[in-house]
């Protein structure tokens, strides 16, 4: 007896809402990139699970999201670097050099 | 023929006949197994202070969703997404920890000052998709059809070069500029 579809949108949905409460909430800036981290994982669950009733499109795009993943990762570090190299913080609320 | 080789080769058709026959080991327990672990950890990452645990919880997170691609026959997902999140981009995240990691970072308020506001928006969302799913859960079928396993590379390979060619040379083209942002982002003078 397989598991319905719809139990693993619930999991993709609930880790949704967790990494979007990170966003949110958290202060700190390498937690909100882990927290977007969680959104795109949540979709990706939402692609493969979608994939076992209409072809494996959602597999293939879910590839192109894990790219997109990284390329995000690797330019948002890279900001963070050079932000903390001025400023030394890593704060989300003390990022506001073009509030001047 | 050696008497082992035929011995084995008598036995093949019935071992074939045991292994379509043979059911999934418990695929509900595993499902809750993965998907608790999943989303125990996922609560790991965004309440703990030292972000160097947050990032440890999240690879907990991504291996149990490794899991679960492997109970939806996904297998080349599944082993993309721990090569590449839990191989490649946890340990870029774990560098980047170690080079702007502050003593003084852990004594500070970790939530910001909306907390309230934020949690109450996003658990309006939350309720929303509830509202979505019980009352569209008879769309979705129930028994899913599985696709042949063993066919999973060939056929994400004949998506990606045919029906997704396009996309998938802007996706390289997307990867270069990013390396080229990073290295021009995080370097002292260019």
């Amino acid at each position: 007896m397989p598991i319905p579809t719809v139990y693993y949108l619930v999991v993709a949905a609930a880790l949704f809402i967790i990494g979007t409460i990170g966003v949110v909430t958290r202060r700190n800036v390498v937690i909100i990139l882990m927290s977007i981290e969680l959104i795109l994982n949540a979709v990706n669950l939402n692609l493969v699970a979608f994939s076992q009733l209409y072809g494996l499109h959602g597999q293939v795009f879910s590839i192109f999201v894990m790219t997109d993943a990284a390329a995000e990762a690797a330019v948002g570090l890279g900001i963070l670097i050079a932000f903390f190299r001025n400023k030394e913080t890593v704060n989300v609320d003390e990022i506001d050099l073009l509030k001047w | 023929m050696t008497p082992l080789a035929t011995m084995l080769m008598n036995a093949l058709p019935m071992l074939a006949l045991f292994q379509t026959d043979m059911e999934p080991v418990a695929p509900r327990f595993f499902f809750y197994m993965l998907s608790g672990i999943a989303l125990v950890s996922a609560i790991m990452v965004i309440t703990r202070k030292n972000p160097v645990h947050s990032a440890i919880s999240l690879i907990f997170t991504l291996l149990s969703l490794a899991g679960l691609y492997l109970m939806l026959y996904a297998p080349f997902v599944a082993g993309v997404q721990i090569i590449l999140y839990a191989g490649g981009i946890m340990v870029l995240f774990l560098f980047v920890i170690m080079l702007v990691n502050l003593e003084r970072n852990l004594k500070e308020e970790q939530f910001n000052r909306q907390w309230v506001v934020g949690i109450l928006a996003t658990l309006s969302l939350a309720a929303l998709v509830a509202y979505v799913y019980v009352k569209g859960k008879s769309v979705f079928p129930d028994r899913v059809a599985q696709l042949p396993e063993s066919l999973n590379v060939q056929q994400i390979a004949i998506g990606l070069y045919q029906n997704y060619m396009l996309p998938f040379e802007i996706a390289s083209l997307l990867l270069l500029v990013a390396i080229v942002g990073a290295v021009v982002m995080a370097k002292k003078r260019i």
